[in-house]
């Protein structure tokens, strides 16, 4: 069997169930039980750092 | 120590760059030799002007110049491409536009991809570019890593927007849709997008939110993605290291199948995934309410890029293509309904309790109106997929149509609404200069865009029965010439519309020049803000 053909059989079995798997996983893994409220923290991230970042706001407060 | 390094290698790429301008084969590459040995030479002098200053204390804010670099940037490409789009427009309703004094150099056919790489590359690019940067340090909390690096993106992108659009009027091109310019231009933008991965990674990598907000993720995947499409498409062995032509790695179907992998996923992941990227900071961020399902938006990305990479072969129907390729691409084409519309109704939803907002906020209005071109056009794009209906709308002027529903309505407006959001932000001021010019702009594109689909829809589907119309002794019933002559009154409607969107894009760029110049600066300097 020439490369190709070998890279093709291998593409269309074990790769093909290991991306359906993988996707799988992902779906299974953002809909796991307890998974809101760190979604609720993550989906407010672009409501806190507007004008500086992490580390200059506590300089910030330790200089006041 | 690195301050001389930088210029023994500027003054080497001075001297290599005039040497090459010396010896170029044709005119295209004498003129990019002679680019960039200018822009080189500024540089050197510019670094020598500043080697051994003090050294400037080291910034802690957002590094936030070469967004506004970037800002103004995308407007300006915006014009030009729309410009020459609108131009091309009526030079195919008017012949006599393409003047015989410009043959050669600006007749359509050299216009035509100086047109799409500005739309999409520069005023696309570095739309994208400059968002992300913005988004990437919000949401990581943290300053663009890489220090000036960040501004070699920004000059190195604007270096490699003039060799592609200046190469292309001379006639330096490899013939591959989206993907002209040369070899040596290839070369140079893969430096550049190496060095816009590492800022845009380390700056993760360095975050202080403990979680990659979900813009990220799309934005990432948009920079590893084009590199990867951008190395494959353009291997190509350049015929002499002084010309400009090179000659393309892969032939025949296999070339084909490459160009349209690339074609498409340039599509899928520059005008699709980074936009989204876009999406989902800019609509939680006008809203002032975040994402309607932080689930949904994960689920979105991992089904938009597993499926997207597949697309491709739709564009090769009825070729050399084996027919299981170009069904794999067109079921997957298909499938792709489901994230797109996925993603659309959570960009949509992120209002739902605040859709009075609509009323009052006529930049929010144009992302909206945006997220709704992106849901029709990711409706209309599978449906042209589909073998049967490809056999009609392929090579008409409906495929024309589908792309600037696409790039106009969602591309553009979405970038326009970002950047209502990102000058009085970026400028330090407390309001746009003028709302109702935002209504005016939102009002200009939107039937724009809606004569443009229109017409085309008219023209595309007219000219698609017109050719396959074929009497009863089975001759065919239309010349080529004669759909042409049949276009013209939708070829006029069409370049109307472009000038509706591009009057629309003029008002914006005023509305935006004026609110750095005349609206009230914020009363509270962005350092000075009370940290929450």
């Amino acid at each position: 069997m020439d490369f190709y053909s070998l890279l093709r059989e291998f593409a269309d079995s074990w790769v093909l169930l290991a991306m359906f798997l993988f996707f799988g996983g992902v779906v299974l893994w953002t809909i796991r039980p307890g998974s809101r409220s760190v979604h609720d923290d993550i989906a407010g991230i672009p409501f806190r750092h507007d004008d500086t970042p992490a580390d200059a706001v506590a300089d910030n407060e330790e200089a006041r | 120590m690195w301050d001389y390094m930088k210029l023994v290698v500027l003054g080497l790429i001075t001297l290599l760059a005039a040497i090459a301008a010396n010896y170029a084969r044709d005119l295209a590459f004498q003129v990019h030799a002679v680019i960039i040995m200018l822009t080189a030479g500024g540089v050197f002098l510019w670094t020598l002007r500043r080697t051994d200053e003090p050294g400037q204390a080291v910034e802690t804010g957002y590094l936030d110049g070469v967004i506004r670099a970037g800002v103004i940037a995308t407007a300006f490409w915006g014009i030009a491409g729309f410009l020459v789009g609108t131009f091309i427009a009526f030079q195919l309703a008017f012949p006599v536009l393409n003047f015989d004094w410009a043959q050669g150099y600006a007749n359509f056919g050299r216009l035509r991809p100086l047109h799409t790489s500005a739309v999409i590359f520069a005023f696309g690019g570095n739309a994208l570019i400059c968002t992300s940067f913005y988004v990437v340090q919000r949401t990581s909390a943290a300053r663009l890593w890489g220090g000036n690096l960040a501004w070699f993106v920004f000059w190195g992108y604007q270096l490699f927007i003039v060799l592609a659009a200046t190469g292309y009027l001379l006639g330096a091109t490899q013939s591959k849709e989206y993907a002209e310019p040369e070899w040596y231009v290839d070369i140079w933008l893969t430096l550049v997008w190496v060095a816009y991965l590492a800022v845009f990674l380390g700056t993760i990598i360095k975050r202080k939110e403990p979680h990659i907000y979900v813009a990220n993720w799309f934005y990432l995947s948009f920079i590893v993605t084009i590199a990867m499409l951008h190395i494959v498409n353009n291997l190509s062995l350049p015929v002499s290291i002084f010309g400009s032509k090179s000659v393309q790695v892969f032939a025949g179907v296999q070339d084909a199948m490459t160009q349209w992998w690339y074609g498409h996923n340039a599509v899928g992941f520059f005008l699709t995934a980074g936009f989204l990227g876009m999406m989902y900071y800019f609509i939680p961020k006008q809203a002032e309410r975040p994402v309607y399902s932080y689930k949904l938006s994960i689920i979105h990305f991992w089904a938009l890029i597993f499926l997207y990479i597949w697309a491709g072969p739709h564009h090769l129907h009825y070729t050399a293509l084996p027919d299981w390729a170009s069904t794999l691409g067109m079921v997957f084409s298909i499938i792709l309904w489901m994230p797109s519309w996925g993603g659309m109704i959570n960009g949509l939803m992120t209002l739902s309790g605040a859709w009075d907002k609509l009323r009052t906020d006529p930049v929010i209005r144009m992302m909206v109106i945006s997220v709704g071109f992106y849901g029709m056009s990711t409706f209309e794009g599978p449906m042209m997929s589909i073998r049967a209906v490809n056999s009609l709308s392929h090579y008409t002027d409906w495929t024309i149509g589908h792309v600037h529903s696409g790039a106009l309505g969602w591309n553009g407006m979405i970038t326009f609404g970002a950047l209502y959001f990102l000058v009085p932000k970026l400028w330090n001021r407390e309001r746009l200069y003028s709302l109702p010019m935002v209504s005016w702009h939102f009002w200009l594109a939107t039937i724009g865009i809606v004569l443009y689909a229109a017409s085309m829809w008219v023209t595309g589907i007219m000219e698609g029965l017109m050719w396959r119309e074929v009497d009863a002794q089975g001759f065919l019933v239309n010349s080529f010439a004669d759909t042409v002559a049949a276009k013209f009154p939708m070829y006029v409607v069409r370049g109307l519309g472009g000038v509706m969107y591009l009057a629309g894009a003029l008002i914006m760029v005023y509305n935006l020049w004026m609110t750095v110049r005349r609206s009230p600066a914020k009363a509270e300097g962005p350092v000075m803000a009370p940290a929450e």
